[in-house]
């Protein structure tokens, strides 16, 4: 139906765009990861796997990733703890406040980052908000320092981040449920809950699924809430990264970090796209 | 009818647990906002002595307004990369079949679920290899990029709910595909387009992650926070926090008022949920 110049002028400037700042750049990164420093601190271009060895070789490297990922799966179970139940609310039982009340969920969605995860330094700290609220209440002494700069800040922080992020595609599914087969469950005397159990949990499946994909992935490359709130014990595998394309300076390592989390995200987004399939034809 | 009884009543335990969650989610920012008229420091509780010195020491802060303009212009210019690319893109994945469109899809939507990290570091290195200096073309160039995926999702979205029929009557009666294109496809999209265009503009000023990477001498204003923050924290943070909360939370609400009168026929309101675009086209 549409021309061939149509077609061309739709399709060749964006993938002309995206093949120059997105594909060529990630290859760029790709061949990074096997070059080297030399002792004087220059790029040398001598291909080889000696990057992928020492990721593999020394333990730190692995210790931090199993770190990122024991906090992004803990944000990714807080995220769906809080944002599920939400979503089943506004869904199914805010009547005619649902258009304010998911109007309430986008405006954390989009406000800025920076600015709630500057939130919660100032509410964690030693001399933040939480301390100062315990110690007027008398419930301690001195100021508590662990709140801030440990994992614990990272996972509140991050929990917070993208609870809506989770909260959105479940909310979605949840939407897309025909009412009928609700109606039809509790007519036939289903009690609420066996209800949810059997028929809108296993519908809502697929939203989880995304959900809980966007909050683990978001949260595994995340730098700045570890930079904020993390402290020492907090770093997460993106600040080796950051570290390694900074001070340490050592790109080609960084990028077969960054190469290596690509691959794990990319892998992740497409299991997660097949699960989904998968779960909606069922 | 049973099911309508009880949409209307939400069961207690699941209410409390709904507010429990708004109030996770909004406690920080409130905080954040109350603190900022605090006389007495960034934390601590009560707060003590209310004043505006905060947001007085804020306007005559010449490097935080530069950083602000340096903002405005870089979102400005990645709305314009962003729109210009997008619609051409999401009209391809909505109309052409070309060898490649999944890989187009894919490739266009990953910086949605791809860390910022790994985006902003690719775009480095591409930067470096053509021996490009850091600047705020660099940035504008790193978030027009990254926000193509924004524009598509909302664009295909518009071209989805587009009445076909209006663009088959101008083909029938004697126009041409541009004519089509710019008499009937582009003014139906308008709000769209407008709609697309305010969420990126709000994206790009709160955007960190891509531009930490390509960050040349002038700061655009999270960079500027961030750079502050790590010299200690006042409540002048707060206070400009606060300046930008006030503004995403407009901009949200002007781009939620816009998309729910393009969806009002379809009642799933989804943004920026890339399976949607992976599920009607696949």
């Amino acid at each position: 139906m549409y021309s061939r110049a149509y077609k061309a002028s739709v399709t060749i400037p964006p993938l002309l765009w995206v093949t120059v700042f997105l594909l060529v750049p990630y290859a760029i990164l790709f061949c990074y990861s096997f070059w080297s420093v030399s002792s004087a601190q220059v790029i040398v271009h001598n291909w080889n796997l000696q990057n992928y060895a020492q990721l593999v070789r020394n333990p730190i490297y692995l210790q931090v990733l199993f770190r990122s990922m024991r906090i992004a799966g803990s944000v990714t179970v807080l995220a769906l703890l809080l944002g599920y139940p939400l979503a089943y609310y506004l869904s199914f039982h805010a009547a005619k406040r649902k258009d304010l009340l998911y109007q309430l969920v986008i405006i954390p969605l989009w406000a800025s980052y920076l600015v709630r995860g500057y939130a919660w330094k100032t509410i964690l700290g030693s001399d933040g908000v939480l301390n100062g609220f315990l110690q007027y209440l008398h419930i301690t002494h001195r100021p508590v320092e662990f709140f801030l700069y440990s994992p614990f800040a990272v996972i509140i922080t991050l929990t917070h981040i993208y609870t809506p992020f989770t909260l959105l595609p479940i909310y979605a599914s949840l939407e897309h449920i025909p009412r009928n087969l609700v109606e039809a469950s509790h007519d036939l005397g289903s009690s609420p809950w066996s209800t949810f159990r059997r028929v809108i949990l296993p519908l809502s499946l697929p939203g989880v699924l995304a959900g809980g994909t966007f909050a683990f992935v978001l949260t595994l490359g995340d730098f700045l809430a570890p930079l904020l709130v993390g402290g020492p014990s907090g770093i997460m595998i993106s600040n080796v990264v950051v570290s390694l394309f900074g001070a340490a300076y050592n790109w080609p390592l960084g990028a077969a970090i960054s190469f290596g989390m690509m691959l794990l995200v990319v892998t992740l987004l497409f299991i997660t796209e097949r699960l989904e399939k998968r779960l909606a034809i069922s | 009818m049973s099911v309508g009884s009880q949409s209307r009543r939400a069961p207690l335990l699941l209410s409390a647990y709904a507010f429990l969650v708004y109030a996770f989610l909004y406690f920080p920012i409130i905080v954040l906002v109350v603190y900022s008229f605090n006389g007495s420091g960034v934390g601590g509780f009560p707060p003590a002595r209310w004043t505006l010195d905060w947001y007085r020491q804020l306007f005559g802060d010449g490097a935080l307004w530069e950083a602000v303009r340096n903002s405005v212009v870089v979102a400005a210019v990645a709305v314009a990369i962003a729109l210009g690319l997008g619609l051409p893109a999401a009209l391809a994945l909505d109309r052409t079949d070309f060898p490649g469109k999944a890989l187009f899809r894919r490739l266009v939507l990953l910086p949605l679920i791809l860390p910022g990290i790994i985006t902003g570091l690719s775009l480095l290195m591409l930067f470096v290899a053509v021996g490009m200096n850091l600047n705020l073309v660099t940035i504008t160039l790193g978030h027009g990029t990254a926000l193509i995926s924004v524009a598509t999702t909302e664009i295909f979205a518009g071209l989805q709910k587009l009445e076909r029929a209006q663009e088959e009557a101008s083909l029938d009666l004697g126009a041409n595909h541009w004519q089509t294109f710019w008499r009937v496809t582009l003014p139906n999209l308008r709000v769209s387009l407008v709609a697309a265009g305010l969420l990126i503009f709000t994206l790009s000023l709160d955007e960190i992650a891509v531009s930490f990477f390509l960050i040349g001498r002038d700061n655009t204003l999270p960079l500027e926070i961030w750079s502050r923050l790590r010299r200690g924290i006042t409540p002048e943070i707060n206070a400009i926090s606060t300046l930008i909360l006030v503004f995403s939370i407009g901009m949200i609400l002007l781009w939620y008022r816009l998309r729910t009168r393009l969806q009002r026929a379809d009642e799933s309101a989804a943004p920026l949920e890339p399976a949607s675009i992976e599920g009607e086209t696949a």
